[in-house]
């Protein structure tokens, strides 16, 4: 019985029937971290002795009869941007690399009191700015489908550990397809909840109005078992709140998909997509079409422009968030300073990476006197444009599938001297965050190379549930399995 | 030539709410450095403002009270600059749409009615302090004031002297305390402005340009800070040159403004929508709510203790522009018992003088408006003389306990009324004081007064003068 190959809701079943003990699972994947990390490179700090110590309490739990949270005893990975109490939160960046808070962020105590043991701290590009995870300051995670590719990013170390069963949960953010690019690359499932469903608390902000965390799993199910455990309403986020779902989404899993409209917006087929991704996607419409499902096309015309408006909210607000860097407080400072002004700049010089840098000029430059009305007004007016597509898609869809990216996962430094070509990886997520919707990335077939091909369903405002149905159903069709890909299970 | 002064002022007020603006720290002053703090009003990596609903029903509260519309829906906005005292970078503020605006203001200047436009009022975050210690080579600094809500009261360019700024702060000041929503306590930083002044050549119309002070904590500080910029830009203008618009700051130590940075180098703040907080709806009941709950404010109180208790204007000014002492005042006139105009003399003569010499307040006294009320119906019953409810005075002031007649018990400070006693009294004067009777009868009859005082002092201030009087007139 390989643990690491299974999904958090069958290692559930094995934990319930007393088949298995946590600190087995625990073994397995710390033995899975020891073999694969050298090559893999997801992990950033692991924090194994609470983990097992998490396991140990599970299963003393376990034998004492009590009944736990599902998710009891399931090694998850956590993306180094969300805040651990007592245990290094870097977001990559040189410039927090000793940064240890004396908090933890919302969800990852949400995690902590349903008993998941926490493996570590994993990879992302440099505060959660990029799409390959190569803008990390530490090191380069690869994907563990192709060790010479990339494993999308920000969430690149997330998705690389559930995919390498470096960990069988991952949490991730999502400010423009952080956590279904990643997903999309590393053949697994990732979910960009609602803007408001999952607090913020605690995940280091990169763009406030379009961040949000969510689940990394290895199938539908998984993903609506930590989504549950990690969604509500937080008085610690003004931006949160609740829409009386039932507290577990595996509880909408059943519900059928035939009666279902599925919208294909036209405009995420079109030129810059790989054939072979765009015919795998119509493929998977095929099977919703099968499922008893209703597909027709729809529009969102504004589409082409949401990367650009997505560059210039997204990166207005990072030059805000991140301007309290400064050397005073936490994090690096630079050792060469004859004044305050000099230990500024030295210090955001020397501890930001490029990537970060250029953001913060970008965002500075649109918020800038004059220029404020012509790039960041612009922006929100095209932000209520596209909602009003959707909205208008919605009226007659349950939700939308497109590609998650444009294409498989691209080799290790293919991109990095060509930042808008980085970008584009972001065409098909970034109009969700822009208008605040839930998506689902999914695996949906494989290239010639045998790379993952990914797609994404967009559903309406807090429809995570039909989302995770509508997943649900199409992995039970195709007869889905997750496995370990063979490169990582060497 | 001669000049018009055209002033507009930015007050910033520190609000008394229980806790700060966006965590759930103690909004207190005086705590021990970087005591009152967290994670959120330090900014730090991954934290999140919540607004403290407070915060906007005291500024609502403001609104109202100067008369302002306001915005049922609102927004909060980053302001962005870099400083050691802004751990975040940034300060929450409000930009385009303020809470309250278009609002007034009267008061009386020189005993005329003046009405100075209200601008807006808007919420904001205030920042920490920089601490320069001599014994550290550097600077400290201080996050216990991060977070503390305040609000920002800008007026129109309507102020024409340093006079009407100078009323005009003390009826704000007067406001926010009757309001009970700042605690305006100067020393502490708890009431700051910043200062606009230009002129223009006296009849015209067009302003000149302005030239803003920062750094301004005190009201005498603000007029001294206006004179001292009147004069410095009239004498610019009468050797011909421009004024350069300028932002200066008021060095109150030696009296000057300094240039803090020219027009040129204003600070660009990129101000934007704050993320991170959602837009702030207040129902329009919720508004009138609020609206019920604003006190009698200041002037109406003068108009209403001129006419109810006629008292002259500039009696009810300065007990109705000091809310502890107007207080005190209709406390003191529950019930009915005493003169409004008594309690006025002593609140504003004996009671005001001890505070200015002791520096505190009336409620730093022992003294409560019924044992003043108490004194006052001893001298109104004949029970005591005025210059002996002096001395009580002086004993109620800090003991609340001792009883006011074994006070005057065991002082001896009742009042004689007995009339052989003083028929006595009188008799031995008038026998010392040959010259004088006769003076009278030849018609001086203004040496009766001397008599008087002669038979009080001979009665060790005890005799009831009145009645010493009376009798003088008979036996002389």
């Amino acid at each position: 019985m390989e643990l690491i190959q299974k999904t958090a809701a069958q290692l559930h079943r094995l934990l319930r029937d007393r088949e298995i003990t946590a600190a087995e699972i625990t073994d397995a994947v710390f033995a899975q971290i020891a073999a694969c990390e050298p090559q893999v490179q997801s992990y950033l700090a692991l924090t194994e002795a609470s983990a097992r110590k998490t396991a140990a309490l599970v299963d003393q739990k376990l034998a004492g009869g009590e009944d736990l949270p599902p998710l009891a005893g399931i090694p998850i990975a956590v993306k180094d941007n969300l805040c651990t109490e007592g245990v290094t939160t870097t977001c990559a960046s040189k410039m927090l690399y000793n940064f240890v808070p004396p908090y933890s962020a919302t969800v990852v105590k949400k995690v902590e009191e349903n008993l998941l043991p926490i493996t570590g701290k994993v990879n992302l590009d440099e505060f959660a700015m990029g799409s390959s995870c190569e803008n990390s300051h530490f090191q380069k995670t690869r994907n563990p489908h192709d060790l010479s590719r990339v494993p999308g990013g920000s969430s690149g170390g997330s998705a690389a550990s559930v995919a390498a069963g470096e960990a069988v949960l991952a949490l991730g953010s999502d400010t423009g397809g952080s956590i279904r690019q990643p997903a999309s690359f590393c053949g697994i499932v990732g979910l960009k909840p609602t803007y408001g469903a999952v607090s913020r608390y605690g995940l280091v902000a990169f763009a406030s109005s379009l961040d949000q965390v969510g689940p990394m799993a290895r199938s539908c199910e998984d993903a609506a078992m930590l989504f549950s455990a990690i969604t509500g309403a937080d008085e610690m986020d003004a931006t949160s709140c609740d829409r009386g779902h039932r507290a577990d989404y595996r509880d909408y899993l059943a519900r059928d998909v035939k009666g279902m409209t599925v919208g294909i917006p036209k405009e995420y087929f079109g030129e810059g997509i790989d054939e072979e991704v765009s015919s795998a996607v119509m493929q998977a419409a095929q099977v919703f079409r099968s499922l008893g499902a209703q597909v027709k096309e729809v529009s969102l015309p504004s589409s082409p422009h949401a990367l650009s408006a997505y560059y210039i909210i997204s990166s207005a607000e990072a030059s805000s968030n991140l301007a309290r860097f400064d050397g005073v407080k936490y994090g690096y400072r630079s050792e060469h300073y004859q004044n305050l002004q000099e230990m500024y700049v030295n210090t955001r010089t020397e501890g930001f990476g490029a990537e970060v840098k250029r953001r913060i000029m970008l965002g500075t430059y649109v918020l800038s006197s004059g220029y404020f009305d012509a790039y960041y007004k612009k922006g929100k007016a095209f932000q209520s444009a596209l909602c009003a597509e959707f909205d208008a898609c919605f009226a007659g869809c349950d939700f939308l599938l497109t590609p998650t990216v444009p294409q498989t996962a691209f080799k290790l430094g293919e991109n990095i001297d060509d930042p808008v070509k980085m970008y584009k990886s972001d065409i098909c997520t970034v109009p969700v965050n822009i208008a605040g919707l839930p998506a689902l990335a999914m695996p949906c077939g494989r290239d010639k190379q045998g790379l993952p091909i990914g797609m994404q369903l967009i559903g309406p405002h807090f429809g995570e549930d039909v989302l995770l149905s509508a997943g649900h159903h199409y992995e039970q069709a195709t007869g889905y399995q997750f496995t370990v890909p063979a490169i990582a299970s060497k | 030539m001669e000049y018009e002064v055209v002033i507009g002022l930015e007050i910033h007020a520190e609000l008394s709410t229980k806790t700060k603006i966006y965590c759930g720290c103690k909004n207190s002053f005086g705590s021990e450095v970087n005591s009152q703090c967290c994670p959120i009003c330090l900014g730090m990596p991954g934290t999140l403002p919540t607004l403290n609903k407070q915060v906007v029903e005291y500024a609502i509260r403001m609104g109202h009270a100067t008369h302002c519309t306001i915005n049922n829906v609102t927004k909060q906005d980053r302001k962005n600059y870099i400083y050691p005292d802004l751990p975040k970078a940034y300060q929450i503020s409000q930009y385009d749409i303020p809470l309250c605006e278009n609002g007034y203001l009267e008061f009386m200047v020189d005993g005329e009615k003046k009405r100075v436009g209200i601008t807006r009022i808007h919420i904001e975050e205030d920042a920490g302090k920089l601490i320069h210690a001599d014994s550290f080579d550097g600077s400290l600094v201080d996050f216990n004031r991060c977070g503390v809500p305040l609000i920002e009261i800008v007026s129109e360019p309507d102020i024409r002297s340093p006079e009407e700024a100078h009323a005009y702060l003390e009826t704000i000041r007067s406001i926010l305390l009757y309001l009970d929503i700042s605690d305006c306590k100067m020393q502490e930083g708890s009431l700051r402005c910043d200062v606009n002044v230009s002129l223009m050549p006296k009849g015209s119309n067009t302003f000149g340009t302005r030239c803003e002070m920062k750094n301004v904590n005190t009201f005498s500080g603000a007029v001294r800070a206006i004179e001292y910029e009147m004069a410095r830009q009239k004498e610019i203008l009468d050797a011909g040159g421009v004024i350069e618009q300028e932002t200066r700051r008021w060095n109150d130590a030696k009296g000057v403004t300094e240039l803090l940075r020219s027009k040129e180098d204003a600070q660009d703040y990129r101000y934007f929508p704050e993320p991170d907080l959602r837009t702030i709806y207040i129902p329009e009941v919720h508004v009138e709510e609020l609206k019920a709950t604003i006190p009698e404010l200041p002037n109406q109180k003068i108009e209403r203790y001129m006419i109810a208790y006629g008292l002259p204007q500039k009696e009810a000014t300065l007990i109705a522009e000091d809310v502890s002492r107007s207080h005190f005042f209709e406390r003191c006139l529950e019930g009915g018992k005493v003169a409004p105009k008594s309690v006025c003399n002593w609140l504003l003569g004996d009671i005001a003088k001890v505070l200015n010499e002791r520096g505190c307040e009336l409620g730093d006294l022992a003294l409560t408006p019924e044992r003043l009320v108490e004194l006052i119906s001893l001298i109104d019953q004949k029970t005591i003389s005025t210059t002996s409810a002096k001395t009580v005075l002086e004993c109620i002031l800090d003991d609340g306990e001792i009883a006011i007649d074994q006070i005057v018990k065991e002082k001896g400070l009742a009042q004689v009324s007995d009339t052989a006693v003083l028929e006595a009294i009188v008799a031995e004067v008038l026998a010392e004081n040959a010259k004088a009777v006769e003076d009278y009868h030849n018609g001086k009859t203004n040496v009766l007064g001397f008599l008087v005082g002669q038979c009080m002092k001979r009665s060790k201030g005890q005799g009831n003068p009145g009645l010493m009087r009376q009798l003088l007139e008979e036996k002389i």
